[in-house]
């Protein structure tokens, strides 16, 4: 291929099943060693993106090449070079870790022994139980042997479909620093995410909602998009923070320069209706109002927008229903 | 509710145990939980949160120790506690192929509330839930938010004193997930005690208080904030990842 092409280039794919639109003209491009993540709730569209661009399904209009390849006229030639990890746990349970990553290979026409050095930061840790039957693994284990069996031919570009859901916060972590490694040894990586949190680990973040891409961009870039100063409020009193925390933000709901207001973490993140008052002024009629609302204890100070403020700013409506 | 039954815990564990041949999923643990608290239940995958659930909610014996939930003892009385609580997970809550009504209709008929009841608190619900447009839809036909804030309010539509919850929130969009988390507190507020379980550990923030399994036992307990303290963490995520040692 060019080597001026980037890895992956999407023009305005659609795709239609029945009377959902499951992408509604997406666009974007992935360079060379790039790792892109793809975040967004369940029914977003990021599996039948990505199915498109694995050459599984074909799009309805539009048109998608990876590695320089069309995914619907070089399917052919393409599949051979494309690492792809369903979202659904796909290895056979009753096949030991072995003989998955052996079944695999031969599918490609070759063997673990030849790819040993490609797979071997995720190989070694698999290594102790390769005599366990893949349905005796646990969830992180699984997952890293699914990653390994999308490795085991050697392809040039990886698709990952959620491959963290359903994981504990520790293996996500192990999984995403592999992720690291294969891409500082120059693969390409486009993996999707319902996980805000995650967003920091890519090069670059495509913000996905209801079969759009609302964002492209670095994550501190598409964190710095938030569109106003933002507020943390610490609110919390023993013996239940959870349940003291909910009525401050239901006495904020009322508070009527409120923009917006919602839980984030230990505290509640609020954002002003005004934008040209100055932050200090916002912090002080802020803490006004909650003292005179019985929260005089509140710490309230300016904080940095993450991904998913600006995630949850750029969501428009809710999912075609009113609002709880 | 007497002041008695308010004070009494909804949900008391003292040395529970479950062995498998082989070896202990659940070992010791022992804790307590108040009326109307928000309780985070967490845990790596296979340190044992699903056997301790599976015990608590009297579908699987204890091998050791006791434990009950709403003053009911779970190897005992195993089906009162079935009566008394309410549980939802993520994999498996409602009918696709029923309509949102059928779906409320049929939770109502097995936890042997009249035709009355059923019909009063449909309504209520729908109202409270903004979907009475979409009460004789198909569930399967409904945005996977509204799903889960349904499966929510059908698993509180018996009243229960204790719900469970499985990681309730997972693959739903951030604003939805806020919504649910604002539905929890609401029934906490109104004195249902709550039991989740969630990988996100922001949310382990929002709850009241907070335990961490590891191996078997539980290896922490307390609010977010004591948490924090007693690790020198800057987060749950730091607790839990500290704690939490990678399981095969």
């Amino acid at each position: 291929m060019a080597r001026a092409e980037p890895a992956v280039v999407v023009e305005d794919l659609h795709k239609r099943f029945g009377a959902t639109d499951a992408l509604r003209g997406v666009s974007f491009t992935i360079d060379r060693a790039e790792l892109v993540g793809f975040i967004g709730p369940d029914g977003a569209g990021k599996t039948t993106l990505f199915r498109i661009l694995v050459t599984l399904m074909l799009p309805d209009r539009g048109r998608a090449r990876v590695l320089g390849r069309d995914v619907v006229a070089d399917l052919w030639a393409l599949r051979p070079k494309i690492g792809y990890m369903p979202g659904r746990f796909s290895l056979y349970p009753d096949l030991t870790v072995a003989e998955n990553l052996r079944f695999f290979a031969s599918v490609f026409g070759t063997t673990v022994e030849r790819e040993r050095t490609q797979i071997a930061p995720i190989y070694d840790q698999l290594a102790p139980f390769a005599d366990r039957r893949a349905a005796a693994l646990s969830g992180g284990m699984k997952q890293k042997l699914a990653l390994c069996c999308a490795l085991v031919h050697r392809p040039d570009i990886l698709f990952l479909d959620e491959p963290t859901t359903g994981v504990d916060a520790v293996s996500r972590r192990e999984f995403w620093d592999l992720l690291g490694r294969f891409k500082a040894a120059g693969m390409t990586i486009a993996v999707s995410t319902p996980y805000m949190d995650e967003a920091n680990r890519c090069d670059r973040v495509a913000l996905v909602q209801r079969g759009t891409l609302l964002a492209v961009d670095q994550p501190d870039a598409v964190a710095r998009s938030f569109d106003r100063p933002l507020f943390s409020v610490g609110v919390g009193r023993v013996p239940a923070p959870g349940a003291y925390r909910y009525r401050a933000l239901v006495a904020l709901r009322s508070y009527e320069h409120t923009h917006s207001v919602y839980p984030f973490g230990e505290t509640l993140h609020f954002a002003d209706r005004r934008v040209d008052v100055p932050p200090e002024q916002v912090m002080r009629e802020l803490r006004a109002f909650l003292g005179s609302r019985g929260f005089g204890e509140a710490r309230v100070e300016q904080t940095s927008p993450s991904v998913e403020d600006s995630f949850m700013a750029r969501m428009s409506g809710e999912e075609g229903m009113p609002a709880a | 509710m007497s002041a008695a039954q308010t004070a009494a815990p909804a949900i008391e564990a003292h040395e529970l145990t479950r062995r498998f041949a082989g070896f202990t999923a659940v070992d010791r643990v022992s804790f307590e939980i108040r009326s109307g608290e928000v309780f985070g239940f967490l845990g790596a995958n296979g340190a044992g949160k699903t056997t301790a659930i599976r015990m608590l909610t009297g579908l699987l014996a204890p091998t050791g120790g006791r434990a009950t939930v709403a003053g009911h003892d779970v190897l005992r009385e195993a089906e009162r506690v079935k009566r008394d609580i309410g549980y939802m997970s993520q994999r498996f809550s409602l009918y696709e192929d029923l309509t949102v009504r059928e779906n409320i209709r049929l939770y109502g008929g097995i936890y042997d509330l009249s035709d009355r009841e059923i019909a009063d608190r449909t309504t209520r619900m729908l109202a409270r839930l903004g979907l009475e447009q979409a009460a004789d839809q198909f569930v399967r036909a409904i945005p996977l938010g509204w799903r889960q804030k349904l499966a929510f309010s059908v698993a509180l539509l018996h009243e229960p004193r204790v719900v469970f919850l499985d990681e309730p929130t997972s693959g739903v969009d951030p604003i939805t997930r806020r919504q649910f988390w604002e539905l929890i507190y609401d029934a906490a507020a109104r004195g249902t005690t709550i039991l989740v379980t969630t990988h996100y550990m922001d949310e382990a923030e929002y709850c009241d208080r907070v335990s961490i399994m590891v191996a078997g036992r539980i290896a922490a307990i307390g609010t977010p904030a004591e948490l924090k303290a007693q690790f020198h963490a800057a987060s749950i995520d730091d607790v839990f990842v500290r704690l939490a040692r990678p399981s095969a």
